[in-house]
Parts: structure tokens; sequence; C-alpha cells
């Protein structure tokens, strides 16, 4: 489980490099495992910890917009201020037009659900980013890529599909090659970048910090007065990728809203594309 | 190690294969949030917004009519002012026309007063010469009448020769107007 709070993932042969299973705890609430791995239906602690995100920010929210002063207090300010940032930087610069702000509440979502989440990796106790999971990925992702291939259809018809990988301008002799290119990057490629980019940037940043982590036990466990001594440049080099963990956290966040607006845009425009 | 890492990846599922119920609890998690966002969150914020850019405005706009207001004002008051001032002038100028007039009107007034007054003064110098010269005549007769009586030793009580003498006498005196008194008095010798 835990290898930071287990001397015994300390073997007599080495040290043992904690695994991807390590970032998956046990059940908190273990109910029968009558569906195999595909769905299990374990209630464990990065579920809890989507609820409470949920909460988090529900609650930041509603107290940030419940008082509505035209001088706003500090909470208010910075609720309007997070409000803002999605709604103009996001949503009216990218999407634009006149009706971006249909697009609002899905990217407004969108981006604090994905960097609480995050943030919850940087959190100490917490310690763990949600979208490390593939599941929780996946679903976010999925979302988009149903929403954006809704919006196109919905504005194009089915002709969407044609203006999406047909692209206007290209001789016709080229269009057997390039077709295909356009599926697979549009409708395939996309849509799993788009949860991968996510999920692969948690798990890998929460995975140095394990590594970190259980090296530096290791070390500390062993007696050995050099590699003791050494796991202080373990412990800097983690502190290091730490920061750069909590920067990738919220760069990430800002990504995939930035992308799903940027495909939101595509599939309204397909047209002028 | 590295190996130990990959065995113990593959002992275990693919870390790319879901767990389900994470994604369903993702997915519900993000209809809940998002149910909340358009329901409370959104209008609350653009209320607000719509609420600040209205106040903003208003109270440029009201600043804006404040501003014009005060300029009407100004101007108004430098017209009233201008106003006051050409109408001061005028009184200026009206009063010393007026004056003028006052002061030549007195003067004519003086001089027609005291023309009045010497004129007067020349009736009632004429008039009191007439009297004197009336009294005079009388008198002088008189005197003139006694000292002849004495002269002449003669009695001119007589009413009707001294009637006679008085009026040669004063028939005389009408001639020559200068000199009368010793004519008369040569005369009555």
């Amino acid at each position: 489980m835990i290898a930071l709070a287990l001397p015994a993932a300390t073997t007599e042969e080495g040290f043992v490099a904690p695994t991807i299973e390590d970032t998956h705890y046990r059940d908190i609430l273990p109910w029968g495992d009558p569906y195999g791995v595909w769905f299990d239906p374990g209630f464990g602690k990065q579920m809890l910890m989507v609820i409470l995100s949920v909460v988090i920010i529900a609650t930041f929210f509603l107290i940030a917009s419940r008082r509505r002063q035209m001088v706003p207090g500090k909470v208010q300010f910075l609720g309007e201020s997070a409000y803002g940032f999605v709604r103009n930087s996001i949503g009216k610069d990218i999407i634009g037009g006149r009706d971006f702000m249909k697009y609002v509440p899905w990217l407004f979502t969108a981006f604090f659900f994905v960097l609480v989440n995050n943030i919850f990796g940087a959190i100490p106790f917490l310690q763990l980013p949600t979208f490390s999971h593939p599941g929780s990925a996946y679903a976010i992702a999925a979302i988009f890529y149903l929403l954006w291939v809704g919006i196109g259809i919905r504005k194009h018809g089915l002709r969407y599909f044609k203006l999406a990988v047909v692209p206007s301008g290209v001789p016709w002799y080229i269009l057997p090659i390039v077709v295909p290119i356009e599926i697979i990057s549009n409708f395939i490629v996309r849509p799993v970048t788009h949860s991968l980019r996510l999920f692969a940037t948690m798990l890998a940043g929460h995975l140095i910090v394990t590594l970190a982590g259980s090296a530096i036990e290791y070390m500390v466990m062993t007696g050995n007065i050099l590699l003791q001594g050494t796991s202080v440049l373990v412990l800097l080099g983690a502190v290091a990728m730490y920061m750069l963990e909590a920067l990738i956290m919220v760069l990430q966040a800002y990504v995939f809203t930035l992308l799903a607006a940027i495909y939101i845009e595509g599939a309204l425009n397909a047209d002028a594309h | 190690m590295l190996n130990a890492a990959i065995m113990a990846a593959e002992e275990g599922s693919s870390p790319l294969a879901p767990n389900w119920w994470e994604f369903l609890v993702t997915l519900a998690g993000f209809a809940v949030l998002m149910f909340i966002v358009i329901k409370y969150v959104m209008p609350a914020f653009e209320k607000t917004f719509e609420e600040r850019t209205a106040a903003i405005e208003g109270g440029i706009a009201k600043a804006e009519a404040a501003q014009a207001e005060a300029n009407a004002a100004l101007e108004e008051y430098k017209q009233q002012l201008v106003d006051a001032r050409t109408e001061a002038n005028r009184i200026r100028e009206e009063a010393r026309a007026e004056g003028a007039q006052i002061l030549a009107d007195l003067k004519e007034k003086a001089a027609a007063e005291s023309a009045r007054i010497s004129e007067q003064a020349h009736v009632q110098i004429e008039a009191e010469r007439q009297a004197a010269v009336v009294s005079l005549r009388t008198e002088v007769g008189t005197l003139a009448t006694d000292l002849a009586s004495r002269i002449v030793g003669e009695s001119l009580a007589d009413d009707a020769r001294s009637s006679r003498v008085i009026d040669r006498f004063l028939a005389d005196l009408e001639t020559s107007s200068q000199g009368a008194v010793s004519n008369s008095a040569g005369a009555a010798k």
C-alpha cells in the first residue's frame, strides 16, 4: 500500500520501487468483488476526494457569489476573479462570438474541478491527484468529447463530419491520405490525448514524489551513513520536483480547459476551418 | 530496480485500465458541480457584473449631467454678471445725465430767482422813490411856503393864493426834473 508508511517495503534484496498499484489505495468501503477488475465496486479514497472537491468548489463559489456586493469583499473578489478568468480569458477569447456564454459553465466547472482535484496531490495527507487514476481522466475527457461532437452536429448537422475531416482547398488526389489522418487526429487522437495528457502528468508527478519518498525512507533505514547522507540530496530533489509538480497541476487544469474551449470553438466554426 | 517496477506493473492491471466506479463518480461529481454552477453561481456573478456595470455607467452619466449643470449655471452667472455690469453702467450714465439736468435746472432756477429778486428790488426801489418824490413834493411845498412866507413876511395862509403859488411852483418842478427844488426855491423868492 503506502510505501512511505511501510518500512516493510524495503526488503533484503535492496530497494523496491513503489508501483502504480501503490497509488490505488485500499478501498474504504469494500463490498465484494463480483465484477472483477473492470467493475471493482469498492469505494476508495480517490472517489471520496472527487466528492470532497465538489463540496469544496461548490461551497466556495456559493459563498463568494451569495453576497453580491457592488464593492466586493475578499472572498467575493476572489470568486469573481476566478470566474472572470475562465469566462473572459478562456471562454470569450477562445470561443468568442455572441454565444460563448453557453459554454462558460462547462469550462468553468471543468477548470475548477480539475484544478482542485490536481492540487489535492500537493496537499499533505491527501496527497493524491485524483486524475492520476485513469477512470476520472477518461470521464472528464469523455464529457467534453461528447460535448464538442454534439455541438458540431447541432450546428452543422451530419455535414459536420465532412467539414471536420475534409479540409477545404486540398487537391482531390491528396484527400485519400488526408481524410484518414484527419479522422484519426480529430476523432480518436484528440479525446485520447485530452484525457491521457491530464492523467499521465498527474500520475507521473505523483509517482516521482512517491518514489522519492520511498527512496529517502529506504536510504535512511539502511543504517549506512553514506546512504543516509545522500538521502538529503534526494530530499532536495524531491522538494524541487514537488514544486514543479504543483506548477504542472495548475498548468494542466488550464491546458485541459483551454483545449476543451479550442475543441468547442473548432466544432462551432467547422465550416471556417 | 527498473525490472522490478515493470514486473510489479505487469502483475497488476494496466495503468490505463480505469476503475469504472471512479469513472462514474467523476461524471456524477462533474454533473452536480455543473448544476450548482448553472443554477446558482453563474447567475449571481453575471448579475453582479451587470449591476456593477450599470452602477458605473449610471455614475458616469450622473457625473456628466452634474458637470453640464454646473457649466450651465456658471454660464448663467457669467451672463448675469455681464448684465448686471451693463445695468450698473446704464444707471450710472443715467444718474450722471440726471445730475447734470438737475444742476442745469437749479442754475436756471437760481438765475430766474435772482432775476426775479432784482426785478422786485427795482420795482420796490422805484415805488419808494415815487413815494419819496410824492412826500418830498408835499413837504417841499409846505417848506417853501413857510420859508417864502417868512421871507416875504406876508402870510401866505391865504389859501387861494398859496394854492396858486404852489401849483405854479410844482408845474415848474415838473418841467425840469433836475434842480426843480432850487428852481422852485428861486421862483418862490
